[in-house]
């Protein structure tokens, strides 16, 4: 990839803006995340924010839940982009694995993102 | 049972409707009436991840709603009727104002025109208008976007 991946993190209430800040604090990158947050927006209000988030570039977009609100606003807008991938189930550990591997293809990220995120669920 | 809830909610199947109103009142069937949503399987497949097992969701184009209510009423599932818009939700009651009595402001969020009445309810004067023309012609008309939480006359939000 020529350009770096756009990481978006799309959330209910102000979770995206306290994991995009955590991430930043974790990894010490700062504005390579984008935080959407649903509150307060209709279900085209939603989709505009994510469209703009994204920007036409290259993306892997996270979610919080795989149903609900968010998501249908990411998958509604950004299905058909191939050059987009959409990963549900957001944690801390999987942005900052991603902000660390922009320079992979979106799938290769957000099959990465996701396998930091699914590995750090453990009962200790 | 019946139709036990009428909900008017822009963000259509979420996690209020379900997790919020579906458990409190034990919801086992959720119509959602959306001309839009009703012509797109993929939109439908997208809303039904967000229902648990036990609920039924069904898709429904106003014109259908219109005359299955009354099935519906009769059958013995605890339904809730959803729509995204007021304009729906009216031409449902016109359609039948027994089983559409009262109407629940779940969520209507901000647009261009509209100004805030409560958190999760923006209305223009004509919305507002139109709601209170419901009410005075026998609707009950409550902004509420949880359970848990106090229910608010629609005269408070003028």
């Amino acid at each position: 990839m020529s350009e770096e991946l756009r990481g978006v993190v799309v959330c209910h209430g102000a979770l995206a803006g306290a994991l995009v800040e955590a991430a930043e604090q974790i990894s010490g990158l700062n504005g390579v995340l984008v935080p959407v947050s649903n509150t307060g927006c209709d279900r085209d209000t939603l989709e505009d924010r994510v469209r703009a988030a994204v920007n036409g570039q290259p993306a892997v977009v996270f979610v919080d839940l795989a149903s609900g609100s968010c998501l249908v606003a990411v998958l509604k807008r950004l299905r058909s982009e191939q050059l987009v991938k959409v990963v549900t189930g957001v944690n801390l550990a999987m942005l900052v694995d991603f902000v660390f591997h922009r320079s992979l293809s979106p799938d290769e990220a957000a099959t990465r993102a996701a396998a930091a995120g699914e590995k750090s669920i453990r009962i200790p | 049972m019946a139709i036990v809830l009428c909900r008017i909610d822009d963000r259509l199947v979420h996690g209020q409707v379900v997790i919020g109103w579906g458990r409190a009142m034990g919801i086992d069937l959720i119509i959602l009436v959306d001309d839009q949503v009703a012509a797109s399987d993929w939109e439908q497949e997208l809303y039904r991840m967000a229902v648990t097992p036990e609920i039924e969701v069904s898709f429904v184009t106003m014109a259908d709603a219109a005359r299955q209510l009354p099935e519906w009423q009769a059958n013995g599932k605890r339904g809730l009727v959803l729509t995204g818009d007021l304009e729906t939700m009216a031409a449902l009651r016109a359609s039948n104002p027994e089983v559409v009595q009262k109407i629940n402001l779940g969520g209507i969020h901000h647009r261009a025109g509209r100004r805030e009445r409560l958190p999760f309810i923006y209305l223009t004067d004509p919305e507002l208008g139109a709601l209170q023309a419901l009410e005075a012609g026998g609707a009950v008309i409550t902004a509420q976007d949880l359970p848990t939480t106090v229910p608010v006359a629609l005269k408070a939000l003028g």
